[in-house]
C-alpha cells in the first residue's frame, strides 16, 4: 500500500468510529435526558426517574466511558496502520 | 489520641480555615520554585513531555473553577432538573474534545489556539481574529474567578474582600509568572487533589446521615434513613409542589432552550482556549486522547457528585427553616444572615419563615453559594470539615485563574509580539515579554475583581456561547475540510462572534432598549446562554458559503492538514 491511500483508508476508519461514537454521545445526553426525558421518567430505578437519572448521572458516565473505547480503538487502529510510536 | 482528638474538637473553625489554606498555599509556593520556567517551550506547555496522568489532573482543576465548586450545586438546587444543562454541556464537551480536536491540535503542535488559527488559514488577519477572541474569552472568565478567590476569603477568614483578591492575585502572581505553564501544571495537579477532597468529605458525612449509604451518587436516589421507606427523591418532589415550587426532578425551562443551552455549553468547552492549551502538554498524539479521557473521569467524579449535594442541602434547608419559628434558627442561619447570603423580612408578621414559590408571599430570600459553603454547617459536621470547604473553593479558583492568565499572556508575548509586531525577538526576549503580559493580565483581572463590572458575572456564563460561535467551528472545518480557506473561516468567526455578542447586548444586558426585554421575545424562545448554538450555526453556514465562491487554500496548507490527520511524528511538529 503507498503512504497516500494508507492514510487515507486511517482516516475512512477513524471518521467511521467517530460518527458511531457521537452517535451514542447524542442518544445519551439529548436523547434520553431531554428529548425523551418525559417518556424515560415512566420507569423508576430505585429513587431515580430514568430520564431524570440519565440527564442528571447517566449520561456523564456514558461520556467518559465513551473517551475510554476511543483510545483503544484508536491505539488499535494505529498499530494496524503502523502509526503507532 | 483521646487528647489530639479533644484538642481537634477546640480549634475554632477559623483557625482551621488558616491551618489548611496556609498549608496548601505553602505547597502551591512550593511546586512554583521546583518548576520554574527556562524557556518558551517550558513557559507555554511545559516543555511538552508532561505524562497523561499528569495533564489530565491538571486539565481537571483548570477547568473546575469556582463556579463548578461553590456555584453549580446550588443553581441545580434551585433550578432541580434543568441544572442538567450544567452537568451535560460542562462534561459532554470532553468527548468532542477527545474525539475531534485534543489529537488534531497537539499533532500540529504549536504552542497556542491563534498560532493554529493563523497556519491553517495562513493569515495574519485570521490569526489577529483568534488573538481577540481568545482574550475576549478569557479576560470574561478570569474576573469572575478572582471575585471568587474575593468571596472565599472574606467569608472565612473575615478579612475585606479586596484584600483577598489581592492575596489570590500575589499567589497567582508567583506561580504563573515563575514557572509558566510548567508551575502552572503541577500547581493544579495539587489543587485537584485538594479541591476534590475537599468536596468529597463534607457530601460522604451527609449522604450517610440523610440515606445511611456512604456513596452520594447512589445515595440521593435511595431511601430515606429515617425507616420510611420513603426514596429521598420522591420527599423533595412533594416538598417542592407543597411550597408551590415546580417538581424537583420536572424541571420548568422549555425543550428547545434546554437543547440549545446544552449544546452551547457543550461545544463551547471543547473550544475554550484554556482547556484546548492543555493538550499541547503531553508529548505523543496518543497521550492527548488518553489524557482527555482521564480529564474527564476526574471532572466527573465531581459532577456526579453535585446534583447529589443538591438534593441534600435543598431538603435539610426546607426541612430546617420552612414554617419554623425564626427566633428558633439554628446558629448557621445567623451567621450567613450577617454576610447578606441569607435574608429573613417577615412580611406577614407571625414571626415563622415563610419560604414558598409566589414571591410576594415569600420571606427567605437564599444565596445559591450557601448551598455548597453552608451544607457542613448545616449538617453540624466538625469545624476542620468546614474549614476543608475553603481550601478546596480556593484551589478551584485559582487553578483556573492560573490557566487563564497563561493563555492571556501566550496570546500576547506569542501570537501579537512574535508572530506579528517583533519576529525577530529572541527566546530570551519573548520569554521576558510572556512574564510582564502574565503580570499586567493579573493585574487587570484584579482590578476586575475589586471593582466587578455589572455586566461580568452575566458574560462569564456566556464566555462558552463566546468560543462555541468563534473557535470551535473554525477549528473543527480546519481539521475535517481540507478545502476550507481563509476566507470562510475568518467571516465566520466574525459573523459568529458579532451575532452572538449583539444577542447578549440585547437579551441579557438591555444596553439597546432601557430595560432588558422579556422572554418572550427570545429567537425561538432560546435564552441568551443558548444562543451559542445558533451563533455557531450561523458560523458554520457563513464559512462554508463563502468557502464555495472563493478559492482552496494553497498547496502546503493543504498538505498540513493532511499531516495532522496521522497521529505519528509529533514530537518534530514543536520545533518550529
Amino acid at each position: 500500500m503507498t503512504n497516500k491511500s494508507n492514510s487515507k483508508a486511517y482516516w475512512k476508519e477513524n471518521i467511521r468510529y467517530v460518527l458511531i461514537l457521537l452517535f451514542i454521545w447524542f442518544l445519551v445526553s439529548f436523547g434520553a435526558g431531554i428529548i425523551f426525558k418525559d417518556a424515560l421518567n415512566e420507569i423508576k430505578i430505585g429513587g431515580f426517574k430514568l430520564g431524570f437519572w440519565f440527564a442528571q448521572q447517566g449520561s456523564m458516565y456514558v461520556f467518559v466511558i465513551l473517551i475510554f473505547v476511543y483510545v483503544r480503538l484508536m491505539n488499535k487502529l494505529d498499530k494496524k496502520y503502523g502509526y503507532d510510536e | 489520641m483521646m487528647n489530639s482528638l479533644l484538642i481537634a474538637e477546640q480549634v475554632s473553625v477559623q483557625n482551621w480555615t488558616y491551618i489548611l489554606v496556609g498549608l496548601t498555599f505553602t505547597l502551591y509556593i512550593g511546586i512554583a520554585i521546583w518548576s520554574r520556567a527556562g524557556s518558551t517551550k517550558e513557559f507555554y506547555v511545559a516543555g511538552g513531555g508532561v505524562s497523561p496522568l499528569a495533564n489530565g489532573m491538571a486539565t481537571a482543576a483548570d477547568w473546575m473553577s469556582a463556579a463548578s465548586f461553590i456555584s453549580m450545586a446550588g443553581i441545580i438546587s434551585f433550578a432541580g432538573y434543568d441544572g442538567a444543562v450544567y452537568l451535560m454541556g460542562w462534561t459532554g464537551g470532553y468527548v468532542l474534545l477527545a474525539l475531534l480536536l485534543a489529537p488534531y491540535l497537539r499533532k500540529f503542535g504549536k504552542f497556542t489556539v491563534p498560532d493554529f488559527i493563523g497556519d491553517r488559514y495562513y493569515s495574519n488577519t485570521a490569526r489577529t481574529v483568534g488573538v481577540f477572541c481568545a482574550l475576549l474569552v478569557s479576560f470574561t472568565y478570569v474576573a469572575g474567578q478572582m471575585r471568587g478567590v474575593g468571596l472565599v476569603f472574606s467569608r472565612f477568614l473575615e478579612v475585606d474582600i479586596n484584600t483577598g483578591v489581592i492575596i489570590g492575585m500575589l499567589i497567582v502572581l508567583f506561580y504563573a509568572v515563575l514557572g509558566g505553564m510548567k508551575g502552572i501544571t503541577y500547581t493544579q495537579v495539587a489543587q485537584y487533589c485538594v479541591l476534590i477532597f475537599a468536596f468529597m468529605v463534607p457530601v460522604i458525612f451527609i449522604s450517610i446521615q440523610m440515606t445511611g449509604n456512604p456513596i452520594p451518587q447512589l445515595g440521593f436516589g435511595g431511601e430515606l434513613a429515617d425507616g420510611s421507606g420513603t426514596y429521598l427523591l420522591d420527599k423533595l418532589d412533594g416538598l417542592s409542589t407543597d411550597l408551590g415550587f415546580a417538581e424537583y426532578t420536572e424541571g420548568s425551562k422549555p425543550l428547545i432552550d434546554v437543547f440549545a443551552i446544552t449544546l452551547a455549553l457543550m461545544v463551547g468547552t471543547a473550544g475554550l482556549p484554556h482547556v484546548i492549551v492543555r493538550f499541547f502538554t503531553v508529548k505523543r498524539v496518543k497521550d492527548a486522547r488518553k489524557s482527555a479521557g482521564i480529564a474527564l473521569l476526574l471532572i466527573v467524579i465531581l459532577y456526579t457528585t453535585a446534583p447529589a449535594v443538591s438534593v441534600f442541602a435543598r431538603t435539610n434547608m426546607i426541612e430546617t427553616v420552612s414554617n419554623q419559628p425564626y427566633a428558633n434558627v439554628p446558629e448557621w442561619f445567623k451567621k450567613w444572615e450577617t454576610t447578606k447570603l441569607i435574608t429573613f423580612t417577615d412580611k406577614n408578621n407571625d414571626g415563622l419563615i415563610q419560604y414558598v414559590a409566589d414571591k410576594s408571599k415569600n420571606e427567605l430570600v437564599v444565596d445559591r453559594d450557601i448551598m455548597v459553603l453552608a451544607n457542613p454547617e448545616i449538617a453540624q459536621l466538625p469545624n476542620w470539615v468546614i474549614a476543608l470547604v475553603a481550601a478546596g473553593a480556593l484551589a478551584a479558583a485559582l487553578s483556573t485563574a492560573a490557566g487563564l492568565l497563561l493563555v492571556i499572556s501566550a496570546s500576547v508575548s506569542h501570537d501579537l509580539i512574535k508572530k506579528m509586531i517583533n519576529p525577530k525577538i529572541s527566546e530570551k526576549g519573548e520569554l521576558v515579554a510572556a512574564r510582564l503580559s502574565a503580570v499586567v493580565a493579573v493585574c487587570v483581572a484584579g482590578y476586575f475583581g475589586i471593582n466587578p463590572p455589572g455586566f461580568v458575572a452575566a458574560t462569564v456564563a456566556l464566555a462558552f456561547g463566546l468560543a462555541a460561535a468563534s473557535f470551535f467551528p473554525a477549528i473543527i472545518l480546519g481539521i475535517f475540510y481540507k478545502r476550507m480557506n481563509k476566507e470562510g473561516a475568518i467571516a465566520g468567526m466574525v459573523v459568529g462572534i458579532t451575532a452572538m455578542l449583539l444577542y447578549m447586548i440585547k437579551y441579557k444586558l438591555g444596553w439597546f432598549d432601557e430595560v432588558v426585554p422579556d422572554k418572550s421575545e427570545w429567537w425561538f424562545g432560546i435564552s441568551p446562554e443558548g444562543f451559542g448554538t445558533v451563533a455557531m450555526l450561523l458560523n458554520f453556514i457563513v464559512s462554508i458559503t463563502i468557502m464555495k465562491f472563493t478559492k482552496a487554500p494553497p498547496k502546503e496548507v493543504q498538505d498540513i492538514v493532511e499531516k495532522i490527520r496521522i497521529p505519528s511524528g509529533a514530537g518534530e511538529a514543536v520545533n518550529h
